[in-house]
C-alpha cells in the first residue's frame, strides 16, 4: 500500500510539473484572476470558491482531461496493475531511474534500435551524397513565392522523384526484427511444445485469448457494438439510437475519460471527429492555429531532403488509393509541416528511438553544431503518409487535421516502427500475432510455415500501417476507435490473427507464399468488428 | 417448357455480353426472332419510328422507352419539368409552393435554363439581371461533355442571337439547338476539387411509376483544383467532370479513375457535416429523381416491352443542395478501372434480373413487380402502386436517408419508399 501511495505521489508530482509548463496552466491562472471580480467569490473562502467556479465553468473538466491525457501517454490500461488498481496506473519512473529506462528498459532492445537508426541515417546520408542534394537548404525568394501560391495544390507539382528511394520499407524493418535476440535468453536447441515457431524470437510477454477477452471486455458478444449492431438487420432502437444519445451527452460534458470508455463500443460517424479530438485532448486554440501557420512558413522558407521522400511516398501510396486520392494535397500540407515541428521531439522521452543528429557542414562531432534532422526527428518510410490519410475523412481544416495527426503519432504510431519491449510496440504485436496463430490455429500456422509462407511476412505490413490502405475506410475508422478506446495497439495483432482465421479454409489449400499473399491481398470487403468478436469470443479454444 | 432467351445487341461491351452468356442466353441477329435487344439510342429510334411499322411481340423486351428523349434530351427535360411545375401550381398542389422570392420550395432542382436560339431574348433579360454570372452552353443532342463551353459575356454567344446579322448567312439547320444554364459556380468541393454524382436509376414502368435506384453510384472528380476564376473558364479539366474529358488530363490516374463511391461521399459528409444534413441531402437527391420521372411520366410512351436504365448526373453545391444536371439514356458501359468494370458488370446483372425475371423468356404482360430477393444492389426508389395503396400511412414510416447507404433495406415493408419529405 505504501509503495503504491508513494508511486502515486510521484506520478502526481510529475504530472503537475509537466502541466505547469503548458498553456492550460496559464489559462487557469488567468481565469482565477479574472473570477475574483465575481460576486460569489469571497475572501474568507477564496480557495473553495475558486474551485467551485472552476467546476461550474468547465475549467476543472479541462484540467481533468489534461491530466488524463498525460496518464494515457505512458500507461497501458490492459495491464494487470490496472486490473488490480481498478484505474489507470502509469509506469512510474523512479527518480533515480536513468531516462533511457523510460525510453526502453531492456538493453538489447535499445542496442538494436540504435543500430537500426544508424543504418537508416547512413542510407539517408548516402542518398544525399549520391544525388548531391543538401539535407536542407534555404529556398530562394522566387521559389518561396511559387510554393506559397501552390500551397493548396502541391499535388500538381511534378518534381523529378525518380532518383529518390524510400529510406526503408516495412519489409526491411521486419528483417531487423527477425534477427532480434535476447543475449540472456537460452531456450536450448531441442524443440518442445513451448518452442515458438514464428519469425520473432524474443521472449516478451504477450496476452493469450482469455487475457485479451478480459482486456477487451466491451467487445464481447453481449455488448452492443457499432460495426455490428448498427447493421441493416438490427433495428436501431435496440442499441444504436441509445448509443448515439450517450455519445452526444459525453460530448456535451467534454469528459475525456468518459469519451474513451464510450468509444470502445465504436463511435457514430457524425460524432467521431469531436470524440477523437476530445480523447486526444485537442482543442484548437488560436495559439495552435498560429503554430501551424508558423510551421507552414518554415516549409515555405526551407526545403528539406525529407520533403522529397514525403512527396514520393504520397505519390506512391495515397495518390493511388481509391479512398484517399482526393486528399492528396492535404497530406503534403500536414506531412511537410510535421517534419519541421520540433515539439515532436518531446515524444522521444518515451520512444525507444532517438532523433538522428546531423552536424553543420564542417563541424562534424562538435555538439554545439549538432541539429536534429529532420527537425522533428522522424524519418518517413514507405507508407508513412497512410497514417494521415484516413484522418482526412474527419477533419478538413488543415490545422485541425495536423494537430490530430501529430497527437496520434506521438501516442500510437511511433510504436509501430521502433524497436521496444512495450506491449503496444511492433515487436510485441508481431509476437502476439504469431503466438495467437500458433496457439489457436496450429494446423494453419504449421501448414503455412511448411510452404514457406510465414504468416508474419504477410501480416506485418498491415500492422505497421495500422491497416490503413488495406481496410475500407469506414471499417478502419471503427478499428481506430478501439485503438483510442483501449489506448493500445494490441487490437491490430488480434485483427491480423482474426483475418487469418477467417480465410483459413482457403489458406489451407495454398502451396506457396505467393498464393497465400493472393488469398490475403484484398481486405477491403472485411467487416472488422464481427471478425474480432468471433475470434475473441466465439471461437472454441 | 421455356426455351433459352435469344439476345441481340448493337453495343459491343463485355459487361453486357458476359452477363448474357452467364445466363445461358443465345446470341442471334436482329433479323431473327429475338427476345431481348439491348439497343443503342439510334436503333430504338428506328424500331419505334412510324415508318418502319415495327411491332414487338409479347416475348420481346428492349432496353429503352420509345420517347426516352423527353427525359434525356437536355432541352426537353427542362421543358417537361417546367410544364410539370406549372401544372402542379395550377391545381394548387402544396408541392408547387413558392417562397417569397418566387422560387419553388420543393421543385427548384434544375438550374435556370433557356433554349437557344428560341429563348434567346428571355435569356438576355435574365443575363442582364446578374451580368457577372457564368453560364454553361450545352448542345442538346451530344454526350460525354462534347461541345460544352462556359461563357460570361453575351458576345460569346452572338451566333445564337435570333436577330444576329450573321444568321442570314448560316442556314437554320446548322444552328444546332443548345441549352444555356446558369453555371453552378459554387459546387461542393472535396479536397479542393469539383465532382459530380453519377447515379443509376432503373424504370420498369412509367404508369404506374416504378423505379429503382442503384445503391452503388459514384462521384467523378476533376483532376485539377477548382477555381471560379474567369481566367480558367476555358479549362475544361477544372469544370467538366466527364471521364471522357478528364482521362485526357495530365493527372488522370488509371487505378482509381478519379472516382469515389457514393458510400465514401456519405461517410465523408456525415463525419464532417453531421448526420442530419447528410441524410437531408440524400433525401433530396431521391426526391429530385422521382420528381423528374413524374414530370415526364404523362408524356412517356409507356410501352410494356420497355424498361430503361438511366444515368443521372447530379451536382451538389456548397450549401449541400443537389442540382439535376442531366439524365443519360445510354450511360457509358466502358470501364475505366478494374473497380469500374466490376461495378458495371453488377449493374447490368441486377438490371437484367429485374427486367427479365428468372432469366427466362419474357412475357411483357407480367406485372413488373419483382420479388425483393432479385433486387441485388437496387432498391425501390418509388412504387406508385404501393404508394397510392397506403396513402397517409406512408408519412409516419419515414426515416431519413434510408434508401441509400448502410441502411438500405431496413424498412420492413419491401415496396415502400421511405423518404421523409414525401406527401
Amino acid at each position: 500500500m505504501l509503495q503504491e501511495e508513494s508511486d502515486l505521489s510521484l506520478v502526481i508530482a510529475q504530472i503537475v510539473q509537466k502541466l505547469k509548463g503548458s498553456n492550460l496552466y496559464a489559462q487557469l491562472e488567468r481565469q482565477a484572476w479574472a473570477c475574483l471580480q465575481r460576486p460569489e467569490i469571497r475572501l474568507e473562502s477564496l480557495k473553495e470558491d475558486i474551485k467551485e467556479f472552476f467546476k461550474i465553468s468547465g475549467w476543472e473538466k479541462k484540467l481533468q482531461n489534461a491530466v488524463y491525457s498525460e496518464l494515457n501517454v505512458v500507461s497501458n490500461p490492459c495491464t494487470q496493475e490496472a486490473e488490480a488498481g481498478g484505474f489507470l496506473y502509469p509506469l512510474p519512473s523512479h527518480p533515480s531511474a536513468p531516462p533511457e529506462h523510460l525510453k526502453e528498459p531492456l538493453v538489447y532492445m535499445r542496442k538494436a534500435q540504435g543500430s537500426w537508426e544508424k543504418r537508416i541515417l547512413k542510407s539517408l546520408n548516402s542518398m544525399c551524397t549520391e544525388l548531391s542534394i543538401p539535407l536542407a537548404r534555404k529556398r530562394p525568394v522566387g521559389e518561396q513565392k511559387e510554393l506559397l501560391n501552390k500551397w493548396n495544390e502541391m499535388g500538381t507539382d511534378e518534381p523529378d522523384l525518380s532518383l529518390f528511394r524510400p529510406v526503408y520499407a516495412p519489409k526491411d524493418f521486419l528483417e531487423v526484427l527477425i534477427n532480434l535476440r535476447n543475449p540472456n535468453y537460452e531456450n536450448g536447441d531441442s524443440l518442445s511444445f513451448r518452442t515458438h515457431l514464428g519469425l520473432i524470437q524474443v521472449p516478451l510477454k504477450v496476452k493469450d485469448i482469455p487475457e485479451l477477452k478480459e482486456c477487451f471486455v466491451e467487445l464481447g458478444l453481449t455488448t452492443g457494438q457499432l460495426g455490428i449492431d448498427d447493421s441493416t438487420q438490427v433495428p436501431p432502437e435496440l442499441f444504436e439510437n441509445e448509443h448515439v444519445r450517450i455519445g452526444q451527452k459525453v460530448l456535451v460534458q467534454q469528459d475525456s475519460a468518459a469519451a474513451q470508455q464510450y468509444i470502445r463500443q465504436g463511435s457514430p460517424t457524425a460524432l467521431r471527429a469531436e470524440l477523437w479530438a476530445l480523447i486526444l485532448n485537442i482543442s484548437s486554440q488560436p495559439e495552435d492555429i498560429l503554430y501551424y501557420e508558423q510551421l507552414k512558413t518554415n516549409v515555405i522558407q526551407h526545403d528539406l531532403l525529407v520533403d522529397s521522400l514525403i512527396y514520393k511516398d504520397v505519390k506512391l501510396t495515397a495518390s493511388n488509393d481509391d479512398y484517399y486520392f482526393v486528399f492528396e494535397d492535404y497530406l503534403y500540407q500536414v506531412l511537410l509541416c510535421f517534419s519541421r515541428d520540433t515539439s515532436v521531439l518531446g515524444h522521444f522521452a518515451y520512444n525507444s528511438a532517438s532523433p538522428p543528429k546531423s552536424y553543420i557542414r564542417g563541424k562534424l562531432g562538435l555538439e554545439e553544431y549538432a541539429v536534429f534532422y529532420p527537425p522533428n526527428g522522424v524519418i518517413p518510410f514507405h507508407g508513412f503518409s497512410m497514417y494521415v490519410a484516413p484522418l482526412c475523412f474527419l477533419y478538413h481544416e488543415p490545422y485541425k487535421l495536423y494537430q490530430i495527426f501529430r497527437e496520434m503519432y506521438v501516442r500510437f504510431f511511433f510504436r509501430l516502427h521502433s524497436i521496444s519491449s512495450h506491449p503496444s510496440g511492433i515487436v510485441s504485436l508481431c509476437l502476439l500475432f504469431e503466438t495467437l496463430l500458433q496457439t489457436y490455429l496450429p494446423q494453419l500456422f504449421y501448414h503455412l510455415r511448411e510452404i514457406g509462407a510465414q504468416p508474419l511476412r504477410i501480416s506485418f505490413k498491415w500492422m505497421v500501417r495500422a491497416f490503413s490502405g488495406y481496410l475500407a475506410t469506414d471499417q478502419l475508422l471503427l478499428l481506430w476507435d478501439r485503438i483510442l478506446g483501449y489506448n493500445s495497439l494490441e487490437i491490430l495483432a488480434v485483427l491480423a490473427a482474426a483475418v487469418f482465421a477467417f480465410r483459413a479454409v482457403n489458406l489451407m489449400e495454398v502451396t506457396s507464399l505467393a498464393a497465400a499473399e493472393a488469398v490475403l491481398a484484398d481486405l477491403s470487403t472485411l467487416k472488422v468488428m464481427p471478425l474480432l468478436q468471433i475470434f475473441l469470443f466465439a471461437t472454441v479454444t | 417448357m421455356a426455351g433459352r432467351v435469344k439476345w441481340v445487341t448493337d453495343i459491343e461491351k463485355s459487361v453486357l455480353i458476359n452477363n448474357f452468356e452467364k445466363r445461358g442466353w443465345v446470341q442471334v441477329t436482329e433479323n431473327e426472332d429475338w427476345n431481348f435487344y439491348w439497343m443503342s439510342v439510334q436503333t430504338i429510334r428506328n424500331v419505334f419510328s412510324v415508318e418502319t411499322g415495327y411491332r414487338l411481340s409479347d416475348d420481346q423486351i428492349v432496353n429503352h422507352f420509345p420517347n426516352h428523349y423527353e427525359l434525356t434530351r437536355k432541352d426537353l427535360m427542362v421543358k417537361n419539368i417546367k410544364r410539370y411545375r406549372k401544372e402542379l401550381e395550377k391545381e394548387g398542389s402544396p408541392l408547387a409552393e413558392k417562397d417569397e422570392n418566387g422560387k419553388y420550395l420543393y421543385l427548384d432542382f434544375v438550374p435556370v435554363t433557356y433554349m437557344l436560339p428560341a429563348d434567346y431574348n428571355l435569356f438576355v433579360e435574365e443575363f442582364r439581371k446578374s451580368p457577372s454570372s457564368t453560364w454553361i452552353m450545352k448542345p442538346c443532342g451530344k454526350a460525354q461533355g462534347k461541345g460544352i463551353f462556359l461563357i460570361n459575356k453575351l458576345s460569346q454567344i452572338k451566333k445564337w442571337s435570333r436577330d444576329s446579322k450573321t444568321s442570314s448567312f448560316v442556314s437554320q439547320s446548322t444552328k444546332e439547338a443548345y441549352v444555356i444554364s446558369l453555371y453552378i459556380n459554387n459546387p461542393l468541393l472535396i479536397g479542393g476539387r469539383k465532382f459530380d454524382l453519377r447515379l443509376y436509376v432503373l424504370v420498369s414502368t412509367y404508369r404506374p411509376l416504378r423505379c429503382y435506384m442503384y445503391k452503388l453510384g459514384f462521384c467523378r472528380f476533376c483532376t485539377v483544383k477548382y477555381t471560379p476564376s474567369t481566367s480558367e473558364l476555358d479549362n475544361m479539366f477544372v469544370h467538366l467532370t466527364n471521364v471522357a474529358i478528364q482521362k485526357h488530363g495530365d493527372d488522370y490516374n488509371h487505378i482509381h479513375g478519379g472516382k469515389w463511391t457514393v458510400n465514401n461521399l456519405r461517410l465523408y459528409l456525415e463525419s464532417t457535416r453531421g448526420r442530419e444534413v447528410t441524410s437531408k441531402l440524400f433525401d433530396e437527391i431521391h426526391w429530385i429523381i422521382v420528381q423528374s420521372l413524374k414530370a415526364v411520366a404523362p408524356v412517356m410512351n409507356n410501352d410494356k416491352h420497355c424498361f430503361e436504365c438511366y444515368g443521372y448526373d447530379i451536382i451538389i453545391d456548397d450549401k449541400l443542395k443537389p442540382w439535376l444536371i442531366e439524365v443519360n439514356a445510354s450511360p457509358s458501359l466502358t470501364s475505366s478501372t478494374a473497380n469500374d468494370r466490376i461495378l458495371k458488370y453488377n449493374l447490368i446483372n441486377d438490371t437484367l434480373n429485374i427486367a427479365v425475371p428468372n432469366g427466362e423468356i419474357p412475357d411483357c404482360k407480367w406485372n413488373k413487380s419483382p420479388p425483393k430477393e432479385v433486387l441485388g444492389n437496387y432498391e425501390i426508389l418509388y412504387d406508385e402502386e404501393l404508394a397510392q395503396g397506403d396513402g397517409a400511412e406512408r408519412e409516419l414510416r419515414s426515416r431519413p436517408g434510408q434508401s441509400v447507404g448502410p441502411r438500405a433495406g431496413r424498412s420492413r415493408d419491401s415496396g415502400r419508399n421511405v423518404l421523409t419529405t414525401w406527401k
